[in-house]
């Protein structure tokens, strides 16, 4: 069985008085396994947020059911355990920060789960360590930048040592330079102390970056597999209004137009690689019919 | 300038009075507010009032700072003891109409003011030297008792760190909605008290809407650290009392000693 399953879940909003509810999510089935790096896409509406609020059991599913490591997220006795096996990183790192100094708002998981002084202090330390935060630990919150704020809160996350942390956009509110920082950071986590990253985003760029991308549309998930296979799919995703990275598109675009390009190109270096070669091997064809 | 407000008035230094444990400190305060009360012959004031006069200069904490609080209240400590100076008995020294000073009179306004400014000048080495979370731990641990009888004193002392953390955020959201007001044409700052309260609206309207907003994101990431949940709660920073802490206490106590006894055997005019 995988880290976290998720077999056939539906989720409706609480309606708001005279509304009909309406189903976010209409069966949605996900396997993710220990270790892995995995890229939730969709466009806004689609119930991405929603999942990652139903995978560390802030909200229960209206229909089937989600396991974490064997424990269902409704079991309200066992809801701590899956509370500290899967953590949530918020959109807007200045409301997920509780306390006015970086190490006490690290500190405040740990506290929560009555650990001893001496072990908070080494969690909180190899925590801000992690996301190279240590060396700001006296600082006050409100005086970091954006994406050093979104640092602390993974930290206060890391310092609950979780197998699995789930992102909802967690570079929405961030200039260039922080959303930089807090995907190294997040990358770090997952190569260096195998920690299960599900990332929400709809940056395609970032999601070049996981292991597996898993796209959503109106509460269904619509495809999957590494960023390779989905994001050469480029039409598929278009019909559903989803962005493609830009070398995808241009690429596809040069495909459509005859040229021999390959699928499957994902990042701006494989495209120049690409360019390159399709310029050169027209230079030396001109050069051939010139001669 | 409105972020200053965050720290409070903490001075951030390494002092005898900074390293001092807070719960030690806030308890030696609250003692010396109280005998300053007791106090009532000149000595006795005079030795509290020296004693507060030496923490001052122990604090590290430049004396201005300790002048501009004291500038604060300086209405109300002239006004009080203007008040006092007619409320004397015995032989006047001046009568003026109904109004009449006597030596008693000039003995309650002088005793008033000295009063009233110690007591500001004391809590202010208190704030001076003490970081608000200092505080709120110090607070949490001093009420700590009070569980017994069923007071949420860990929920009261993490909606006083809530709130200490949120002041800057929000002011910096108010600030960002007057601009944004004001881009609209709003005009904030003229016309009477009246008109000016009432150009507040379309700013507070947007804050309070978003102030929820940020609690219900604020709530979920909290019970996503496990908030509430586990019925034992640590904390990570420890406070011990420490050797400063007792001889401060001894040296409270010697002046508080002193302070009874010259009430008791000095005339008031001593």
């Amino acid at each position: 069985m995988s880290f976290i399953e998720v077999r056939g879940v539906h989720f409706a909003y609480d309606p708001t008085e005279g509304e009909i509810p309406r189903e976010v999510l209409h069966g949605v089935d996900l396997q993710i396994e220990k270790g892995e790096f995995v890229a939730l896409l969709g466009h806004n509406g689609c119930g991405k947020s929603t999942m990652a609020k139903l995978l560390n059991g802030m909200l229960h599913p209206t229909g089937g059911n989600i396991t974490v490591g064997g424990v269902d997220t409704r079991d309200d006795d066992h809801i701590y355990e899956v509370r500290c096996r899967v953590g949530l990183i918020q959109q807007n790192p200045d409301n997920q920060l509780v306390a006015s100094i970086v190490e006490e708002d690290v500190a405040f998981g740990p506290e929560n789960l009555g650990i001893e002084p001496a072990e908070i202090r080494r969690r909180v330390d190899d925590a801000l360590k992690s996301v190279d935060m240590y060396e700001y630990r006296e600082h006050a919150t409100y005086k970091l930048s954006g994406g050093q704020k979104q640092r602390v809160a993974i930290a206060g996350i890391i310092a609950m040592q979780p197998e699995c942390i789930v992102l909802d956009e967690p570079t929405a509110m961030l200039d260039p330079r922080g959303r930089r920082e807090v995907m190294d950071t997040i990358q770090a986590l997952n190569r260096e102390k195998g920690i299960t990253v599900v990332l929400i985003t709809h940056y395609m760029d970032e999601a070049v970056q996981a292991g597996r991308v898993v796209v959503m549309d109106e509460g269904e998930i619509l495809m999957q597999g590494t960023p390779r296979q989905v994001f050469s799919q480029v039409d598929r995703l278009k019909q559903h209004a989803l962005d493609v990275p830009q070398a995808a598109e241009l690429c596809s675009c040069l495909q459509k137009a005859g040229l021999p390009v390959p699928d499957g190109v994902l990042n701006e270096e494989e495209c120049v690689a690409v360019l390159r070669q399709l310029l050169g091997s027209a230079l030396e064809t001109g050069e051939e019919a010139g001669q | 300038m409105l972020r200053d407000i965050t720290l409070g008035q903490f001075y951030p230094g390494r002092s005898v009075l900074h390293r001092m444990d807070p719960r030690v400190k806030i308890l030696l305060v609250l003692c010396t507010i109280v005998f300053i009360f007791v106090a009532s012959t000149f000595s006795s004031l005079g030795l509290i009032v020296a004693l507060v006069f030496l923490s001052m200069c122990l604090s590290g904490v430049p004396l201005r700072m300790y002048g501009k609080s004291l500038k604060a209240i300086l209405f109300v400590v002239l006004f009080t003891s203007v008040l006092n100076l007619f409320y004397g008995s015995g032989d006047p020294v001046l009568q003026w109409g109904f109004m009449r000073i006597t030596v008693d009179g000039i003995r309650r306004a002088v005793f008033v003011a000295v009063r009233i400014s110690t007591l500001i000048v004391c809590s202010a080495i208190l704030t001076f030297t003490t970081s608000p979370t200092q505080l709120t731990d110090a607070l949490e641990r001093l009420l700590r008792p009070l569980k017994k009888l069923k007071v949420p004193v860990h929920d009261i002392a993490m909606m006083m760190t809530i709130a200490l953390r949120f002041v800057p955020t929000l002011l910096e959201e108010t600030d960002k909605i007057m601009s944004a007001q004001k881009a609209r044409g709003a005009d904030l700052e003229s016309g009477g008290v009246i008109q000016r309260v009432k150009a507040m609206v379309p700013v507070l309207i947007p804050l309070f809407v978003s102030a929820f907003r940020r609690a219900y994101d604020l709530a979920m990431a909290m019970e996503c650290r496990c908030y509430g949940i586990s019925p034992r709660v640590t904390k990570m920073r420890q406070l011990h009392v420490g050797r400063v802490d007792l001889w401060a206490c001894a040296v409270v106590a010697l002046v508080m000693a002193a302070v009874v006894a010259g009430n008791l055997l000095l005339p008031v005019w001593m």
